[in-house]
Protein backbone atom coordinates (compact mmCIF):
# COMPACT_ATOMS: atom_id res chain seq x y z
CA UNK A 1 0.00 0.00 0.00
CA UNK A 2 1.77 3.71 -1.13
CA UNK A 3 -0.59 5.45 0.97
CA UNK A 4 -0.65 6.11 4.85
CA UNK A 5 -3.90 8.31 4.44
CA UNK A 6 -6.18 9.45 2.26
CA UNK A 7 -5.03 13.16 2.93
CA UNK A 8 -1.80 11.80 1.51
CA UNK A 9 -3.62 10.02 -1.66
CA UNK A 10 -4.97 13.25 -2.53
CA UNK A 11 -1.64 15.05 -2.22
CA UNK A 12 -0.15 12.90 -4.50
CA UNK A 13 2.94 13.71 -2.81
CA UNK A 14 2.66 17.43 -4.10
CA UNK A 15 1.63 16.54 -8.25
CA UNK A 16 -2.20 16.41 -6.84
CA UNK A 17 -2.78 19.21 -9.73
CA UNK A 18 -1.11 17.41 -12.53
CA UNK A 19 -2.63 13.72 -11.58
CA UNK A 20 -6.02 15.36 -10.77
CA UNK A 21 -6.20 17.61 -13.57
CA UNK A 22 -5.48 14.39 -15.66
CA UNK A 23 -8.18 11.93 -14.34
CA UNK A 24 -10.77 14.68 -13.77
CA UNK A 25 -10.46 15.74 -17.43
CA UNK A 26 -10.32 12.23 -18.88
CA UNK A 27 -13.26 10.33 -16.61
CA UNK A 28 -15.07 13.77 -17.10
CA UNK A 29 -15.39 14.30 -20.70
CA UNK A 30 -15.35 10.21 -21.28
CA UNK A 31 -18.95 10.82 -19.12
CA UNK A 32 -20.14 13.48 -20.95
CA UNK A 33 -19.38 11.69 -24.31
CA UNK A 34 -22.08 8.96 -22.88
CA UNK A 35 -24.07 11.30 -21.68
CA UNK A 36 -24.28 13.00 -24.91
CA UNK A 37 -24.58 9.97 -26.93
CA UNK A 38 -27.89 9.05 -25.04
CA UNK A 39 -29.14 12.60 -25.81
CA UNK A 40 -28.62 12.27 -29.32
CA UNK A 41 -30.61 8.66 -29.52
CA UNK A 42 -33.50 9.95 -27.55
CA UNK A 43 -34.08 12.99 -29.43
CA UNK A 44 -33.91 11.08 -32.82
CA UNK A 45 -36.27 8.70 -31.31
CA UNK A 46 -38.70 11.87 -30.34
CA UNK A 47 -38.49 12.93 -33.79
CA UNK A 48 -39.21 9.56 -35.69
CA UNK A 49 -41.87 9.26 -33.32
CA UNK A 50 -42.94 12.46 -34.26
CA UNK A 51 -42.60 12.19 -37.82
CA UNK A 52 -44.40 8.33 -37.76
CA UNK A 53 -47.58 9.32 -35.72
CA UNK A 54 -48.05 11.90 -38.23
CA UNK A 55 -47.43 10.25 -40.98
CA UNK A 56 -49.99 7.62 -39.75
CA UNK A 57 -52.82 10.35 -38.98
CA UNK A 58 -52.67 11.15 -42.92
CA UNK A 59 -53.06 7.88 -43.89
CA UNK A 60 -56.61 7.83 -41.84
CA UNK B 1 -29.58 -22.80 -48.00
CA UNK B 2 -29.49 -19.30 -49.58
CA UNK B 3 -31.78 -17.21 -49.79
CA UNK B 4 -32.14 -13.64 -50.63
CA UNK B 5 -34.70 -11.38 -48.97
CA UNK B 6 -35.15 -7.43 -50.45
CA UNK B 7 -34.78 -4.80 -48.40
CA UNK B 8 -36.43 -2.07 -48.48
CA UNK B 9 -34.06 0.64 -48.17
CA UNK B 10 -34.31 5.10 -48.09
CA UNK B 11 -31.29 4.64 -50.52
CA UNK B 12 -32.57 1.92 -53.02
CA UNK B 13 -28.25 0.32 -51.98
CA UNK B 14 -27.66 -3.20 -50.49
CA UNK B 15 -31.12 -4.25 -51.82
CA UNK B 16 -30.60 -7.60 -50.66
CA UNK B 17 -29.36 -9.70 -47.41
CA UNK B 18 -27.85 -12.89 -47.74
CA UNK B 19 -29.46 -13.97 -44.37
CA UNK B 20 -26.91 -17.41 -44.64
CA UNK B 21 -23.80 -15.35 -43.95
CA UNK B 22 -21.89 -13.13 -41.76
CA UNK B 23 -22.14 -10.60 -44.36
CA UNK B 24 -25.88 -9.97 -43.53
CA UNK B 25 -24.32 -7.71 -40.59
CA UNK B 26 -23.19 -5.57 -43.22
CA UNK B 27 -26.67 -4.09 -43.74
CA UNK B 28 -27.19 -1.11 -41.33
CA UNK B 29 -30.85 -2.67 -40.85
CA UNK B 30 -29.62 -6.15 -39.20
CA UNK B 31 -26.50 -4.24 -37.39
CA UNK B 32 -28.68 -2.01 -35.52
CA UNK B 33 -30.13 -4.76 -33.24
CA UNK B 34 -27.19 -6.16 -32.55
CA UNK B 35 -25.03 -3.20 -31.26
CA UNK B 36 -27.55 -2.55 -29.21
CA UNK B 37 -27.19 -5.93 -27.94
CA UNK B 38 -23.42 -5.50 -27.52
CA UNK B 39 -23.44 -1.93 -26.34
CA UNK B 40 -23.81 -2.90 -22.44
CA UNK B 41 -21.24 -5.74 -22.27
CA UNK B 42 -18.69 -3.37 -23.79
CA UNK B 43 -19.82 -0.66 -21.12
CA UNK B 44 -19.54 -3.15 -17.96
CA UNK B 45 -16.20 -4.42 -19.36
CA UNK B 46 -15.00 -0.84 -19.48
CA UNK B 47 -16.03 -0.16 -16.26
CA UNK B 48 -14.76 -3.22 -14.63
CA UNK B 49 -11.33 -2.96 -16.06
CA UNK B 50 -11.19 0.83 -15.38
CA UNK B 51 -11.64 -0.30 -11.66
CA UNK B 52 -8.99 -2.83 -11.30
CA UNK B 53 -6.43 -0.54 -13.77
CA UNK B 54 -7.20 2.70 -11.49
CA UNK B 55 -6.79 0.44 -8.23
CA UNK B 56 -3.82 -0.86 -9.69
CA UNK B 57 -2.08 2.10 -11.10
CA UNK B 58 -2.67 4.10 -7.31
CA UNK B 59 -2.90 1.24 -5.32
CA UNK B 60 -0.65 -1.82 -6.05
CA UNK B 61 2.08 0.26 -8.20
CA UNK B 62 4.89 1.84 -6.65
CA UNK B 63 6.13 5.14 -6.42
CA UNK B 64 8.53 6.22 -9.24
CA UNK B 65 12.01 6.61 -7.84
CA UNK B 66 12.69 9.73 -10.16
CA UNK B 67 9.31 11.43 -10.82
CA UNK B 68 7.51 10.41 -7.73
CA UNK B 69 4.08 10.79 -8.05
CA UNK B 70 3.59 12.38 -10.58
CA UNK B 71 4.55 9.34 -13.00
CA UNK B 72 0.67 8.18 -12.61
CA UNK B 73 -0.83 10.41 -15.02
CA UNK B 74 0.75 7.47 -17.61
CA UNK B 75 -1.85 5.10 -16.58
CA UNK B 76 -4.19 7.49 -18.80
CA UNK B 77 -1.76 9.32 -20.63
CA UNK B 78 -0.53 6.16 -22.76
CA UNK B 79 -3.78 4.33 -22.72
CA UNK B 80 -5.79 7.55 -24.40
CA UNK B 81 -2.47 8.35 -26.81
CA UNK B 82 -2.37 4.54 -27.63
CA UNK B 83 -6.21 4.71 -28.27
CA UNK B 84 -6.43 8.04 -30.21
CA UNK B 85 -4.00 6.40 -33.02
CA UNK B 86 -6.02 3.12 -32.62
CA UNK B 87 -8.80 4.57 -33.55
CA UNK B 88 -7.52 6.49 -36.60
CA UNK B 89 -6.22 3.47 -38.30
CA UNK B 90 -9.48 1.43 -37.62
CA UNK B 91 -11.42 4.75 -38.97
CA UNK B 92 -9.63 4.88 -42.06
CA UNK B 93 -9.83 0.87 -42.79
CA UNK B 94 -13.13 1.23 -42.66
CA UNK B 95 -13.15 4.35 -44.52
CA UNK B 96 -10.92 2.13 -47.37
CA UNK B 97 -13.25 -0.88 -46.81
CA UNK B 98 -16.25 1.86 -47.65
CA UNK B 99 -14.54 3.38 -50.62
CA UNK B 100 -14.28 -0.55 -51.99
CA UNK B 101 -16.68 -2.26 -51.64
CA UNK B 102 -19.35 0.67 -51.58
CA UNK B 103 -20.76 -0.71 -48.05
CA UNK B 104 -22.84 2.00 -46.40
CA UNK B 105 -22.01 0.53 -43.03
CA UNK B 106 -18.55 1.21 -43.42
CA UNK B 107 -18.71 5.07 -43.85
CA UNK B 108 -21.35 4.85 -40.62
CA UNK B 109 -18.57 3.15 -38.84
CA UNK B 110 -15.82 5.76 -39.80
CA UNK B 111 -18.46 8.57 -38.95
CA UNK B 112 -18.84 6.52 -35.82
CA UNK B 113 -15.35 6.33 -34.56
CA UNK B 114 -14.09 10.30 -34.98
CA UNK B 115 -15.33 12.00 -32.48
CA UNK B 116 -14.31 9.13 -29.97
CA UNK B 117 -10.57 9.20 -31.69
CA UNK B 118 -10.20 12.95 -31.40
CA UNK B 119 -11.79 12.93 -27.93
CA UNK B 120 -8.94 10.34 -27.11
CA UNK B 121 -5.96 12.71 -29.12
CA UNK B 122 -7.80 15.79 -26.77
CA UNK B 123 -7.11 13.17 -23.65
CA UNK B 124 -3.40 12.25 -24.58
CA UNK B 125 -2.79 15.96 -25.61
CA UNK B 126 -4.32 17.53 -22.13
CA UNK B 127 -2.87 14.53 -20.10
CA UNK B 128 0.90 14.97 -21.54
CA UNK B 129 0.65 18.83 -20.85
CA UNK B 130 -0.32 17.98 -17.42
CA UNK B 131 2.34 15.67 -17.16
CA UNK B 132 5.12 17.55 -18.93
CA UNK B 133 4.66 20.56 -16.20
CA UNK B 134 6.80 19.01 -13.63
CA UNK B 135 8.45 16.69 -15.35
CA UNK B 136 10.25 18.86 -18.09
CA UNK B 137 8.97 22.49 -17.02
CA UNK B 138 6.85 23.32 -19.64
CA UNK B 139 2.66 22.57 -20.45
CA UNK B 140 3.79 22.50 -24.56
CA UNK B 141 6.74 22.44 -26.94
CA UNK B 142 7.18 21.97 -30.35
CA UNK B 143 8.63 18.94 -30.79
CA UNK B 144 7.96 15.91 -33.25
CA UNK B 145 5.60 13.13 -30.64
CA UNK B 146 3.61 16.27 -29.81
CA UNK B 147 3.36 18.21 -32.63
CA UNK B 148 2.25 14.87 -34.68
CA UNK B 149 -0.12 14.33 -32.20
CA UNK B 150 -1.55 17.42 -32.25
CA UNK B 151 -1.51 17.32 -36.57
CA UNK B 152 -3.51 13.95 -35.48
CA UNK B 153 -6.26 16.08 -34.05
CA UNK B 154 -6.55 18.41 -36.77
CA UNK B 155 -7.12 15.18 -38.97
CA UNK B 156 -10.12 14.15 -36.80
CA UNK B 157 -11.46 17.63 -36.64
CA UNK B 158 -10.91 17.97 -40.94
CA UNK B 159 -12.75 14.53 -41.10
CA UNK B 160 -15.77 15.29 -39.24
CA UNK B 161 -15.44 19.12 -40.71
CA UNK B 162 -15.69 18.19 -43.93
CA UNK B 163 -18.14 15.23 -43.68
CA UNK B 164 -20.51 17.87 -41.95
CA UNK B 165 -19.98 20.09 -45.02
CA UNK B 166 -21.17 17.35 -47.69
CA UNK B 167 -25.51 17.04 -47.40
CA UNK B 168 -25.51 13.92 -49.33
CA UNK B 169 -24.21 11.01 -47.08
CA UNK B 170 -22.96 8.89 -49.13
CA UNK B 171 -20.10 11.44 -51.02
CA UNK B 172 -19.47 12.62 -47.56
CA UNK B 173 -18.17 9.05 -46.74
CA UNK B 174 -16.24 9.24 -49.95
CA UNK B 175 -14.64 12.61 -49.31
CA UNK B 176 -14.07 11.83 -46.07
CA UNK B 177 -12.17 8.29 -46.70
CA UNK B 178 -9.98 10.12 -49.00
CA UNK B 179 -8.73 12.44 -46.32
CA UNK B 180 -9.00 9.32 -43.46
CA UNK B 181 -6.82 7.49 -46.10
CA UNK B 182 -4.52 9.57 -46.65
CA UNK B 183 -3.81 10.78 -42.88
CA UNK B 184 -2.55 7.67 -42.15
CA UNK B 185 1.27 8.62 -43.03
CA UNK B 186 0.48 10.53 -39.80
CA UNK B 187 0.35 7.69 -37.27
CA UNK B 188 4.03 5.93 -38.14
CA UNK B 189 5.41 9.32 -38.03
CA UNK B 190 3.66 9.70 -34.25
CA UNK B 191 4.81 6.21 -33.11
CA UNK B 192 8.39 6.03 -34.93
CA UNK B 193 8.99 10.12 -34.05
CA UNK B 194 10.50 9.50 -30.46
CA UNK B 195 13.44 7.00 -32.69
CA UNK B 196 13.75 9.58 -35.67
CA UNK B 197 14.02 12.69 -34.10
CA UNK B 198 15.67 13.86 -30.89
CA UNK B 199 12.77 14.35 -28.74
CA UNK B 200 11.99 15.91 -25.42
CA UNK B 201 9.26 13.22 -25.23
CA UNK B 202 10.95 9.95 -23.84
CA UNK B 203 11.61 7.06 -25.80
CA UNK B 204 8.29 3.90 -25.96
CA UNK B 205 8.03 2.28 -22.24
CA UNK B 206 6.84 -0.76 -23.92
CA UNK B 207 7.83 -2.53 -27.29
CA UNK B 208 7.34 -5.58 -28.59
CA UNK B 209 10.88 -6.79 -29.32
CA UNK B 210 12.26 -5.91 -25.60
CA UNK B 211 10.50 -6.28 -22.00
CA UNK B 212 8.98 -3.53 -20.97
CA UNK B 213 11.33 -1.05 -19.19
CA UNK B 214 9.38 -0.32 -16.04
CA UNK B 215 7.80 -2.08 -12.65
CA UNK B 216 6.19 -5.00 -13.45
CA UNK B 217 3.11 -3.77 -11.99
CA UNK B 218 3.33 -0.39 -13.76
CA UNK B 219 2.95 -2.14 -16.87
CA UNK B 220 -0.20 -4.23 -15.54
CA UNK B 221 -1.68 -1.46 -14.21
CA UNK B 222 -1.48 0.33 -17.90
CA UNK B 223 -2.23 -2.69 -19.60
CA UNK B 224 -5.53 -2.93 -17.63
CA UNK B 225 -6.25 0.67 -18.42
CA UNK B 226 -5.37 0.05 -22.72
CA UNK B 227 -8.06 -2.83 -22.08
CA UNK B 228 -10.63 -0.29 -20.04
CA UNK B 229 -10.32 2.15 -22.88
CA UNK B 230 -10.66 -0.31 -25.72
CA UNK B 231 -14.22 -1.66 -23.95
CA UNK B 232 -14.93 2.03 -23.74
CA UNK B 233 -14.44 3.23 -27.42
CA UNK B 234 -16.21 -0.16 -28.76
CA UNK B 235 -19.10 1.02 -26.40
CA UNK B 236 -18.88 4.80 -27.38
CA UNK B 237 -18.54 3.61 -31.23
CA UNK B 238 -21.37 1.48 -31.37
CA UNK B 239 -23.66 3.81 -29.46
CA UNK B 240 -23.00 6.89 -32.47
CA UNK B 241 -23.35 4.20 -35.06
CA UNK B 242 -26.97 2.85 -33.85
CA UNK B 243 -27.44 7.22 -33.54
CA UNK B 244 -25.88 7.30 -37.52
CA UNK B 245 -27.69 4.65 -38.54
CA UNK B 246 -31.45 6.12 -37.29
CA UNK B 247 -31.03 8.95 -38.63
CA UNK B 248 -29.62 8.07 -41.88
CA UNK B 249 -31.95 5.77 -42.53
CA UNK B 250 -34.84 7.62 -40.91
CA UNK B 251 -37.36 7.13 -44.27
CA UNK B 252 -36.73 3.52 -44.68
CA UNK B 253 -39.72 1.05 -44.01
CA UNK B 254 -37.80 -0.76 -41.72
CA UNK B 255 -37.09 2.21 -39.60
CA UNK B 256 -40.65 3.09 -39.62
CA UNK B 257 -41.35 -0.77 -38.45
CA UNK B 258 -38.77 -0.47 -35.42
CA UNK B 259 -40.70 3.01 -34.71
CA UNK B 260 -43.77 1.04 -34.68
CA UNK B 261 -43.00 -1.75 -32.54
CA UNK B 262 -40.61 0.30 -29.69
CA UNK B 263 -43.72 2.32 -28.42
Amino acid sequence: MNWASWSEFFAMGGYALYVWGSYGVVFGLLAMEIVLLILRKRSILQQLAHVHSAARRSMR
Amino acid sequence: MMYVTPENTATGQDRFVDHSSWFKYSSPQTFFPLAGKLVPWFAVAALLLAAAGLYIGFFVAPTDSQQGEAYRIIFIHVPAAWMSMFIYVVMAFWAGVGLTFNTRLSGMMASALAPTGALFTFLALWSGSLWGKPTWGTWWVWEARLTSELILLFLYFGFMALQAAIDDPRRADKAGAVLALTGVINIPIIYFSVQWWNTLHQGASVSLKSAPTMAATMFTGMLVMVLALWMYSIAASLMRVRCIILERERDSQWVAEYMSSHK
